[in-house]
C-alpha cells in the first residue's frame, strides 16, 4: 500500500469515504487546526453532510459520561446504526499537553468498523474547541455515520456553542450531585433534551431524582423547543440498566425533530456558527502574530506607559491590514 | 492553508497502551502523566488491549507516535503482532516505541522488528519525552498534509 503522507486531497478524501480508518483519521488532524484546513475541504465535506442524528452529551465530570456512551453505542450498533465519537478533554493551561482519557472506557467498541471514537483536546484556544467539534461533524456526517456524538465536560461557553450545534442534547448528573437549588442555576437545567440520572444504583439517587423533577417542572417558559417536553431517565452505565430506554428517547428526539423541521434548521445554524468561529479564530490567530512581532515595541509603550490605547488600536488595524492580503480564490 | 507564515509550537499526540495479557498499569500511567506534563496529547487506551485494538485506536486518533507498555515477558511476540498489523495497513511509518521489564539481551530482536526505542526500567522521564518528540516530529516532517 503507497504510503499515506504523499497523498494528496482528493485521494485522501476518496479513501476516507470508502472506510479506510487511517485515511479518516488523517482529515480529521486536517481539520483540527483552522486555519491549517486546505481550501475546500470543508465544501466537499458539507456537501455530503447534513443526514446525521448529532447528539451532545454533556455533564460534570465523573458523572459516567464515557462509560454511558460505550453503552449507549452498543444500543445503537444492535440497531444497525454507524456511531462517531468526538470526545473532547481539556488541555493543561500550563504544559498544553492533555491526558485523553475518554476513549479508555470505548475501547471495547475499538475494532467495530461501524464505530470512530476521536479524541480532541482543548488546546486552550478560545473557541477553537468548539470550532474542531464542528469541522468534524461535518466530516463524520459525509462518512456516513449517521449518529454523532460529542461528549463535553460542564457547560462553559464553548460547551455551549458545541450544544448549539447538537440535534440533541443530553445531559448528564449523578446522585448526590447537588441539591434543588444547584438543579435550579440557571444554565444546567435548561439546555436538555434527555436528562440522565445515570449512578441510579447508588444512594442518593431517589432524592436527587426528585431535585432533578422539581427543577424541570417549569412549563414551557424559555424552552427553545417548547414542542417538546425534556424527558427524564434513570440508567446505571456500570450495571448496564436504562440504555435502551435512553436509545429509544434518542430516536423519539430524532423522529420529533424530523417532522418539525428542526432538524435540517440545526444544520444551518451549526454551519452558520462554524463559519462564525473561523471568523474569529482568524482574527485570534493574527492577534497573537502581530502582537508576537510587536514585543520591543509595545514593551516600550508599556514602560513609558504612554499611549496605550493607541497601541491596542494599532495591533487591530494590521491584524486587518494582514487578513485584506489573504489570498480567498 | 490561509496562515502559513505563521507557524505554532507543534502539538504531538501519543498513543500509550498495554499490550497483552497485562493488567499492571502503574507504569503506564507514570508514563502518560509524565508525557502530558512534557505537552503531548497523550491518548490512554488502558490494559488488556489486543495488537487490533491498539492499532484501530492509533488511525482513529492519527498519533504521531505508539507507545507500548509490557510487563508480562511477552514483548517479541505480541510487538511482532503489532508490527505486522500496521505494516499490512500501511501505518508502518507511525514509529513504535516499548518500555517495561524487558531483558537486555531482547533490545537487538526487537529493534530489528522496528522498535525504534526500547525503554529498559530505570529509564529517566525526561530523555523518554526527548526520544518521542524526535520520533514525532520527524514524522510529522515527512507528511505533506500537516502542518
Amino acid at each position: 500500500m503507497p504510503s499515506f503522507s504523499q497523498l494528496n486531497l482528493e485521494e485522501l478524501l476518496n479513501r476516507a469515504s470508502s472506510g479506510n480508518l487511517r485515511a479518516m483519521g488523517k482529515v480529521l488532524s486536517l481539520l483540527e487546526n483552522p486555519y491549517e484546513i486546505p481550501k475546500n475541504l470543508l465544501e466537499s465535506l458539507a456537501k455530503r453532510s447534513g443526514n446525521s442524528q448529532v447528539i451532545g452529551i454533556t455533564g460534570i465530570p465523573g458523572s459516567g459520561k464515557s462509560t454511558l456512551i460505550s453503552r449507549l453505542i452498543t444500543s445503537l450498533r444492535r440497531n444497525g446504526h454507524k456511531v462517531a465519537i468526538v470526545a473532547i478533554d481539556p488541555s493543561s493551561p500550563i504544559s498544553k499537553g492533555a491526558l485523553l482519557g475518554d476513549r479508555l472506557r470505548m475501547q471495547e467498541h475499538a475494532t467495530d468498523p461501524g464505530v470512530f471514537i476521536r479524541s480532541v483536546s482543548s488546546k486552550g484556544l478560545k473557541g477553537g474547541l468548539s470550532l474542531a467539534a464542528l469541522t468534524m461533524i461535518e466530516a463524520f456526517d459525509a462518512f456516513g455515520y449517521d449518529k454523532i456524538i460529542i461528549e463535553t465536560v460542564g457547560v462553559g461557553q464553548s460547551e455551549v456553542d458545541i450544544m448549539k450545534a447538537a440535534h440533541t442534547i443530553i445531559v448528564v448528573t449523578m446522585p448526590g450531585a447537588g441539591d434543588d437549588i444547584q438543579a435550579l442555576k440557571a444554565g444546567v437545567m435548561e439546555i436538555g433534551d434527555i436528562y440522565v440520572l445515570n449512578k441510579e444504583d447508588k444512594e442518593e439517587s431517589r432524592k436527587t431524582y426528585e431535585y432533578l423533577l422539581f427543577a424541570l417542572e417549569k412549563g414551557d417558559i424559555g424552552l427553545s423547543d417548547s414542542s417538546w417536553r425534556p424527558r427524564l431517565l434513570k440508567t446505571s452505565a456500570i450495571m448496564g440498566k436504562g440504555i435502551d430506554d435512553l436509545a429509544i428517547s434518542i430516536n423519539d428526539h430524532y423522529d420529533h425533530i424530523k417532522k418539525t423541521g428542526r432538524f435540517f434548521e440545526k444544520v444551518i445554524s451549526r454551519r452558520t456558527l462554524m463559519m462564525k468561529l473561523l471568523a474569529e479564530q482568524l482574527l485570534i490567530e493574527n492577534v497573537e502574530k502581530i502582537y508576537d512581532g510587536m514585543q520591543d515595541k509595545l514593551n516600550a509603550v508599556a514602560r513609558n506607559a504612554d499611549k496605550i490605547f493607541i497601541a491596542s488600536i494599532e495591533i487591530a488595524k494590521r491584524v486587518c491590514s494582514e487578513i485584506d492580503n489573504l489570498d480567498v480564490n | 492553508m490561509l496562515s502559513p507564515q505563521y507557524t505554532k509550537e507543534k502539538q504531538y499526540k501519543v498513543l500509550v497502551a498495554k499490550l497483552g495479557i497485562d493488567g499492571h498499569d502503574r507504569g503506564a500511567k507514570v508514563i502518560a502523566r509524565a508525557l502530558r506534563d512534557f505537552g503531548f496529547d497523550v491518548i490512554y487506551t488502558g490494559i488488556r488491549q489486543t495488537p487490533e485494538q491498539i492499532i484501530s485506536a492509533a488511525l482513529q486518533e492519527d498519533v504521531d507516535v505508539i507507545g507500548i507498555s509490557i510487563l508480562s515477558g511477552s514483548h517479541i511476540y505480541h510487538m511482532k503482532k503489532l508490527m505486522e498489523g500496521l505494516r499490512s495497513l500501511g501505518a508502518d511509518d507511525i514509529p513504535v516505541v516499548i518500555g517495561g521489564t524487558i531483558p537486555i539481551i531482547d533490545v537487538e530482536e526487537l529493534r530489528r522488528i522496528g522498535i525504534r526505542e526500547v525503554f529498559l526500567p530505570g529509564e529517566s522521564l525526561r530523555r523518554i519525552a526527548d526520544v518521542v518528540r524526535e520520533l514525532a516530529k520527524e514524522k510529522r516532517e515527512k507528511e505533506s498534509y500537516r502542518g
